[in-house]
């Protein structure tokens, strides 16, 4: 039996190691970069600061990189799991992504990661910059295709729903890959991690040069960092903007709600900077505004009008009323597949079925729905308002806020005086976590704001899940929080122990700390 | 799209045994080596220069698994959904002894602790022996039939338990899982190290290699003297699209050598699964440890091939309603996704052997006390 209870036991249990990966994940996109140009820097000048560099963050990047492996596979074995009927209904369309995925990726990074820490005497310097190069391809081309697959749920395209196999069957593959919702993801993700690697490197280096220890060391980390960082922040914020944009035009719903934007205004929307919203009423208690902003990011244009959640919901409503006659006609069609008449009939309102198919929520068969069921339904179709507007500001307050800090640290970079600057440091080093913030606040937004549906208007969550009971999904639960919790707490003893110890950690001969780790303070 | 649908549809059932097979010959020695780690390894400096002979490629290894989930997920969205959501709690079981795997590398050298140290060493053992065991035990299940079912609109609903998996059979065909997988990894290990552990290691071999050999044969002895087999009664056609609610199946003892009688040329597989497990033993007593590797490769391949070739067209049979067993012809995707998955595969498993490949050789050579002392900081 599918209660209300499995299904949001198995939305927590899919939220939860979701949002776990994505700790890890954000920090390899970016690192990885890091690694490349501060190996190519020693492949240019032969200087050995810059191997060590390479291999000392190397190091911390392994660290995070094993939790990075064994927390996606969770998610890989998840959607058979927990998600059986998910896979079943799109698995056509979404599986190749994954697999793709495994083939074009995971393999590359994988591989050439274990060259990367055990290859440096046994390759030449060029050949062992090739294969930090080969990784950090594999890892982006990895976020590159699961992004596609997520994209997709966000906004499926080039594909159909077919009564005879009774799932959605791909239709065409390139407009999957290419799909703009996919790309504006993909660059806007990759950035953030981008970020995240940059907000690293550029924090522990403060912490040594606060200490003023390996000061030449960590003043050359600071400097990449602070430049890939603005880079990367910029782009983030210029994409994000793409994002809202993307959305705009497949998710009207999302952005209303990230908007709390309950009526339609007459063009350009002006943008609340700051709202108390009010589920229940449908209007929000108190709001500041910026007028005309809203329809500048939404549309790119003065003239072109948003629709609010009203109006959203109105039309929703409508279409539950068709999903409702494709659900009935859809059962007719499964008993009389040759029928022709039923065909076209099925064929008119198939778009609207996963609408109808809402209703399963609520009653077994559609023919018993009500139209208090049918408002209810609809009603379903919008996320609740206030935590999309809160979460949503809070990624886009930080993203300035490290827009400021990464030009502060990149022009105090260029003349050369960070050093001296203990506020810079002490800033950029308590502004550590905000990276991670901002991604998890981010994923929240997009993940949370696609609520009811796990394929957007297509497939509803409550329908999405594996025949599993109760009892197991509470095992699992807790399965996940108690590995999840012992492995968080071995991997931040070691990533802190070897960040506090710095570059001796290579027992080069060169560094502070370079007693054997076991003497150190804890 | 070259091919018609019904040779696509073969043409995956290859490909995910091609899959598996890689599956079991690249991430089965690791897990070989993990198994073998605790006990062949009698002191710290002996285990990590255990764990460095896979060290660099464990991971690259393990991504063979994560692809073969993929792509079942691709090619059989229902296999997948069904089959991942009823063995429930023996999935969860194979993932978190994974979960051991990452750390247990990475982590285990970089703290000089000795009861660390012994932690992960026994951490790198559960990574290694569980999941051979539990493919094992779900092939021994597969061969007996799953209780499951699907609703009219294709909901599958499993009935089975988990202790319900572990039956006689089932634990049977886990134990040649585990002893072909630790018979592979000790030839491996003998390969690329010297000495005292290479001697352990071929002892090692000797006796799991003896145990595949007696496991296979007495699961054979029981398939074709048990009551084990279905039989399609209405056979989905092969060019249809897929739908596992229209055909009808029975249950039917002796069902799965018939394909043998059918197709003679088949019994090459078995055959291959004697003739490399015992080329690999032959040869591993003499310490051409290369060779032998390449022997039970074809021993591996013998046996996971033996086992399909035996259901085949049937991949996951259902004990409960036969009828809504799932087969090669009618738990598939769509024929445009398997031609796009074929010609991805084609592009890229010839690369991913070539760097694969490259990365071995570029790391050739035994693994020694003498190495591990020079690389205190930097190996596993
Ligand atoms: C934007 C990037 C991104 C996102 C959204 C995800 N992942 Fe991930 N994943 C990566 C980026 C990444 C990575 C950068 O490639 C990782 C993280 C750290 C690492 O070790 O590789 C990785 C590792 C990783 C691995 C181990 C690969 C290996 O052994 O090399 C698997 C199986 C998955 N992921 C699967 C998933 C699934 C099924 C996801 C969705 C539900 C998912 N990841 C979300
Ligand atoms: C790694 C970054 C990701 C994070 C942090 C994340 C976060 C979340 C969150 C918070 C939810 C719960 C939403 C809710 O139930 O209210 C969720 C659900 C889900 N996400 Fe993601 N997500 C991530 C990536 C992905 C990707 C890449 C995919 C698919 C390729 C995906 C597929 C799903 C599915 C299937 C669910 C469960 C159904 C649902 O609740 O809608 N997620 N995720
Ligand atoms: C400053 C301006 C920013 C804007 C306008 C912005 C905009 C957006 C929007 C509209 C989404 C939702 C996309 C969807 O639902 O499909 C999103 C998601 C996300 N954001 Fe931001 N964002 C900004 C800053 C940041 C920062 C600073 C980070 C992290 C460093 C970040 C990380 C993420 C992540 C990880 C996601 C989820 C993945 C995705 O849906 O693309 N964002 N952002």
């Amino acid at each position: 039996m599918v209660t209300d209870q499995l299904v949001d036991l198995s939305r927590l249990q899919f939220a939860a190691t979701a949002m776990y990966h994505f700790l890890f994940v954000p920090l390899t996109l970016g690192m990885v970069w890091l690694l490349v140009i501060m190996e190519s820097a020693y492949v240019m000048t032969g200087k050995p600061v810059y191997k060590d560099m390479t291999r000392f963050w190397g190091k911390l990047f392994g660290i995070n990189f094993a939790l990075g492996v064994t927390t996606g596979i969770t998610l890989e074995f998840q959607f058979g799991t927990n998600w059986a009927y998910y896979s079943h209904y799109v698995g056509d369309v979404f599986g190749a992504p994954l697999a793709i995925e495994g083939l074009m990726a995971f393999f590359l990074e994988s591989t050439f990661i274990g060259l990367f820490f055990f290859g440096w005497d046994r390759l030449s310097r060029r050949q062992h910059l090739l294969v930090t190069l080969l990784m950090a391809v594999g890892t982006n081309l990895s976020a590159l295709w699961i992004l596609i697959a997520n994209g997709w749920m966000q906004h499926p395209v080039g594909a159909e729903f077919s009564y005879e196999t009774m799932r959605m069957e791909l239709t065409d593959f390139w407009a999957v890959v290419f799909n703009p919702v996919a790309q504006g993801k993909f660059v806007h993700t990759v950035s953030a991690g981008y970020v995240t690697g940059a907000m690293f490197v550029l924090s522990v280096s403060a912490y040594y040069l606060l200490r003023r220890r390996d000061v030449e060391f960590a003043k050359r980390s600071f400097r990449i960092a602070a430049a890939f960082g603005f880079a990367s922040i910029c782009s983030v914020i210029v994409l994000g903007d793409e994002s809202g944009y993307a959305l705009g035009e497949a998710q009207q719903t999302k952005l209303a709600a990230i908007e709390a934007m309950w009526e339609t205004e007459p063009a350009p929307a002006s943008f609340n900077l700051i709202a108390l919203p009010n589920d229940a009423a449908m209007r929000n208690d108190f709001a500041l505004h910026v007028p005309w902003l809203m329809g500048l990011i939404g549309t790119r244009s003065v003239d072109k009008t948003l629709p609010g959640l009203k109006e959203i919901l109105a039309r929703n409503r409508e279409r539950v009323v068709s999903g409702t006659e494709a659900v009935k006609l859809l059962d007719a069609l499964r008993r009389s597949p040759d029928d022709a008449a039923l065909r076209s009939r099925f064929a008119a309102v198939q778009g609207d079925l996963g609408f109808g198919l809402l209703l399963r929520k609520y009653v077994a068969d559609v023919n018993d729905a009500t139209p208090a069921l049918i408002d209810q339904a609809a009603r379903d179709t919008l996320p609740r308002v206030a935590p999309l507007f809160w979460t949503f500001r809070a990624m886009v307050g930080l993203g300035f806020a490290m827009l400021v800090l990464f030009g502060l640290a990149l022009w105090h970079s260029v003349r050369g005086d960070f050093a001296r600057r203990p506020g810079l440091l002490k800033w950029a080093l308590w502004f550590l976590p905000a990276p991670w913030i901002a991604c998890e606040m981010g994923w929240f937004v997009a993940e949370y704001g696609r609520q009811p549906w796990t394929i957007y208007g297509v497939l509803p969550t409550h329908l999405s899940v594996s025949t599993l009971t109760v009892e197991s999904l509470y095992g699992s639960l807790a399965g996940f929080v108690g590995f999840y919790t012992v492995l968080l707490v071995v991997e931040l003893y070691l990533m802190v122990k070897f960040a506090r110890q710095g570059p001796g950690s290579l027992g080069t001969g060169r560094y502070a700390n370079e007693a054997h780790p076991a003497a150190l303070p804890a | 799209m070259i091919f018609d649908y019904p040779t696509l549809k073969l043409i995956w059932w290859l490909l995910v045994g091609v899959l598996l097979i890689g599956f079991a010959i690249m991430d089965g020695h690791d897990m070989g080596v993990g198994t073998l780690l605790p006990f062949v390894g009698r002191n710290d400096e002996e285990r990590r220069v255990i764990i460095n002979t896979v060290g660099p490629h464990w991971d690259g290894n393990q991504v063979w698994f994560i692809t073969g989930g993929g792509a079942i997920f691709a090619a059989w969205p229902l296999v997948y959904a069904t089959a991942f959501s009823g063995f429930y709690w023996a999935m969860l079981a194979v993932l978190w002894a994974l979960f051991f795997r990452p750390v247990g590398f990475d982590y285990r050298s970089k703290i000089h602790h000795a009861g660390w140290r012994r932690t992960w060493d026994w951490g790198l053992f559960v990574g290694g022996a569980v999941p051979p065991l539990i493919f094992g035990v779900a092939f021994g299940n597969l061969l007996q039939g799953v209780p499951f079912h699907f609703d009219a609109n294709l909901v599958p609903y499993y009935t089975g338990s988990f202790f319900g998996l572990l039956n006689p059979f089932a634990l049977l065909t886990g134990v040649v899982g585990s002893a072909m997988l630790t018979f592979h990894g000790a030839i491996y290990l003998a390969h690329r190290t010297e000495g005292e552990i290479q001697r352990r290691a071929l002892r090692a071999a000797l006796i799991f290699g003896v145990l595949m050999l007696a496991g296979f044969s007495a699961a054979g002895l029981w398939l074709a003297y048990g009551d084990f087999g279905y039989v399609l009664v209405t056979a989905p056609d092969p060019a249809a699209l897929p739908n596992p609610l229209t055909k009808s199946a029975v249950h039917a003892a002796g069902a799965w050598l018939a394909n043998y009688g059918r197709q003679p040329a088949t019994l090459a597989l078995p055959a291959l699964a004697y003739a490399g497990g015992l080329a690999a033993l032959a040869l591993a007593a003499r310490r051409r440890t290369l060779a032998a590797f390449v022997a039970s490769a074809l021993a591996l391949t013998g046996v996971i091939g033996t086992a399909g070739v035996s259901m085949f067209p049937f991949v996951l049979p259902s004990s409960t309603v036969p009828g809504a067993s799932l087969t090669v012809w009618d738990a598939v995707s769509s024929q445009r996704t398997l031609s796009i998955m074929f010609w991805a595969t084609l592009i890229f498993m010839p690369l991913i052997i070539a760097y694969t490949g490259w990365a071995y050789r570029v790391m050739a050579g035994k693994v020694t006390a003498a190495y591990i002392r020079e690389h205190e900081h930097s190996a596993y």
